[in-house]
């Protein structure tokens, strides 16, 4: 099943800020199963396409469905209940909640989503055990490592078993032991447990992971390779 | 997100900021303190007026003669010389009066030995004391013969008492001389301390009236006549009445004004609570603008929080949260801490008052109602003054929310 279908999909930025290239009719389908990344130069649109995606944004003309209806025209509400049911969100700064623990940041989108008291500490118990920072349930952010924090946002991107992961530039705070061993985690989600992933990056090496590799440039995809097997 | 949830994700936030929301709640917290302390001044006064007017005798009227013109000045109530025993003797037979007492008021140096005391001397009639309430601490009180013969005794008010005899010793059998003429002491009052309006009660001697008029005032008319009505319920009845007797006993028709006055004491009583209630409202009204100064803190605070957490914002919109339940979460944050606040600024009123009662021996009274309205009103402040800064952190499209530095 297509998790992403978008078709010509544009993006002005009104403010006539030459800089500012939104996207110029990207047209790209993303089925369940796959590991996509998105490569790309810094304003090449890239980002752009990743938060219209995450429905966290919204073009300006194209057509966009997502698990097979359309939700290019949907209420702000609406949006906000497919990120909750159905997306999760992975950023280059964490963003996990400052004198919060861990635990109940891996909770936070389950409390929104109106799971119960005890079964949110269940799954989120079992998925941070999945991406093995189990043990620092009761830390607080600026109790762990760099890597540590990607792995609790990684969980917390899980606990409502997304359709799609997005995940931001998910190395670019990270020294290259713990990109290596966040981007050995995404893989191992793609492999064994069949996630959907699209992971911007404008790093190779961390291209390298995905099975797909989108590159983008001036808004446009200029080239879009698949591999049978993952070269690192 | 359920209300719970909402309410324990806004005490973790002000929790996280401790000192920042004892800060914020600083304002409510005075304002919400003087509120109470405010009131239960404000009460604490009016009670105790009213205790002692109750203690005065809530079925008591008071007739007071009226204004006299002289040569274009006019004297004022009380100056004419127109109520006259024959008057009170009249009153007396009326059906809901149970006692009637003149009052032949006359200042006059009292001498008793080698201490000398300037005091009203009162000229009464036995039923005084009844009509009064007000019991003898030894001794024994004017009699009927008294006034008809008009002896020379006299009762003393106990602030007399410890002027005239410091020594202690009993003043029962002794003499004193009033205005020359010597008076034996046969009862002395017990103490009933200040009056409503500040006056010493107990500085005071009592004779008979006709003794008074004879030998001290000199004169045929008194100064006042004290009514006691059979039961608190006839008051009305009862001023009528008075009012209808002495205008016939004066010969006055009506478009000729009285020359008397009839009061109850709880006009009298209602027109020194009313004066306390404008007080009341005034300094309520400063306290409620010092909360409204406390609201506007809030929200300036809020505005900041909401500022400083737009990426958190972004976040919670990210994993799912719609724009309701984050102006939801804000506001339930305000309102926690207006409400904190409150809560504080009752407990700080609380203890300001026992404070006041403590040290300025101020009577004090809290009503209830105004602790629940004062925490109630914080309440409200909160939400009128955070919802502006929860509108604002909604309104937030969650990617620039996200991106914001």
């Amino acid at each position: 099943m297509s998790v992403v279908v978008v078709q010509n999909l544009r993006k002005h930025y009104p403010m006539g800020e030459a800089d500012v290239v939104g996207l110029d009719g990207v047209t790209l389908t993303i089925e369940s199963g796959e590991f996509v990344a998105v490569m790309g130069p810094s304003g090449s649109g890239k980002s752009t396409f990743m938060h219209i995606v995450g429905l966290l944004d919204e073009p300006t003309s194209g057509r966009y469905a997502f698990e097979g209806s359309d939700v290019t025209s949907l209420s702000a509400d609406e949006r906000a209940d497919i990120r909750s049911r159905r997306l999760g969100f992975v950023f280059q700064s964490y963003n996990l909640l400052p004198r919060t623990t861990a635990l109940e940041n891996v909770e936070l989108p389950m409390i929104y989503a109106g799971v119960s008291e005890p079964k949110r500490e269940r799954i989120a118990l079992e998925k941070m055990d999945l991406v093995g920072v189990a043990h620092l349930r009761e830390h607080n952010s600026n109790q762990m490592s760099g890597g540590q924090q990607q792995r609790v946002a990684i969980a917390r991107s899980l606990v409502n078993e997304p359709a799609l992961i997005l995940a931001d530039e998910p190395t670019g705070a990270l020294d290259t032991k713990s990109s290596k061993d966040v981007m050995e985690l995404f893989a191992k989600l793609n492999e064994e447990h069949g996630k959907t992933i699209l992971i911007v990056t404008h790093e190779p090496d961390v291209a390298a992971y995905a099975k797909r590799v989108v590159t983008f440039r001036d808004g446009c995809i200029v080239s879009d390779e698949r591999r049978a097997e993952r070269a690192a | 997100m359920n209300m719970h949830g909402t309410l324990r994700l806004a005490l973790n936030a002000l929790i996280r900021n401790r000192t920042r929301s004892l800060l914020t709640m600083l304002g409510i917290i005075i304002g919400v303190a003087a509120v109470i302390v405010t009131v239960a001044i404000g009460a604490g006064a009016r009670e105790s007026v009213q205790a002692q007017i109750d203690s005065l005798g809530s079925n008591m009227i008071v007739v007071l003669p009226g204004s006299v013109t002289l040569g274009g000045a006019r004297s004022g109530s009380g100056g004419a010389s127109t109520l006259t025993p024959e008057d009170g003797m009249a009153i007396a037979k009326l059906p809901d009066v149970a006692a009637v007492s003149p009052s032949v008021t006359v200042r006059a140096q009292v001498v008793a030995g080698n201490n000398n005391w300037q005091t009203s001397v009162v000229g009464v009639a036995p039923t005084y004391t009844f009509i009064r309430s007000w019991p003898l601490a030894s001794g024994i009180f004017i009699s009927e013969n008294d006034v008809l013969s008009a002896t020379k005794i006299c009762v003393l008010g106990q602030t007399v008492v410890q002027n005239l005899f410091p020594d202690g010793s009993s003043p029962l059998g002794r003499v004193v001389i009033i205005k020359g003429v010597p008076f034996t002491v046969v009862g002395t009052l017990s103490p009933l301390g200040q009056s409503g309006l500040g006056q010493d009660q107990d500085d005071t001697v009592l004779v008979p009236y006709t003794s008074a008029m004879q030998r001290l005032s000199g004169q045929t008319t008194v100064n006042a006549l004290t009514i006691s009505a059979s039961d608190a319920t006839h008051v009305a009845a009862v001023q009528q009445e008075v009012t209808a007797l002495l205008e016939e006993r004066h010969r006055i028709v009506p478009p000729q004004p009285d020359d008397f006055f009839v009061r109850n004491l709880q006009d009298i009583a209602a027109a020194a609570s009313s004066t306390g209630a404008v007080m009341e409202f005034l300094l309520a009204g400063v306290a409620a603008v010092s909360l409204i100064v406390g609201g506007i803190g809030i929200m300036n605070i809020m505005m900041v929080s909401v500022t400083e957490r737009t990426r958190e914002i972004g976040l919670r919109m990210a994993v799912g949260a719609r724009g309701r339940v984050i102006l939801n979460q804000f506001l339930t944050e305000s309102m926690v801490l207006a409400t904190a606040g409150g809560l504080l600024g009752v407990v700080c009123g609380l203890v300001g008052t026992m404070l006041v009662a403590l040290l300025a021996h101020w009577p004090m009274l809290i009503p209830p109602v105004w602790i629940a309205l004062s925490v109630f009103f914080s309440a409200m402040v909160g939400v009128f003054f955070g919802y502006y800064p929860a509108r604002k952190a909604a309104a937030l499209r969650p990617i620039d929310a996200l991106r914001f530095e």
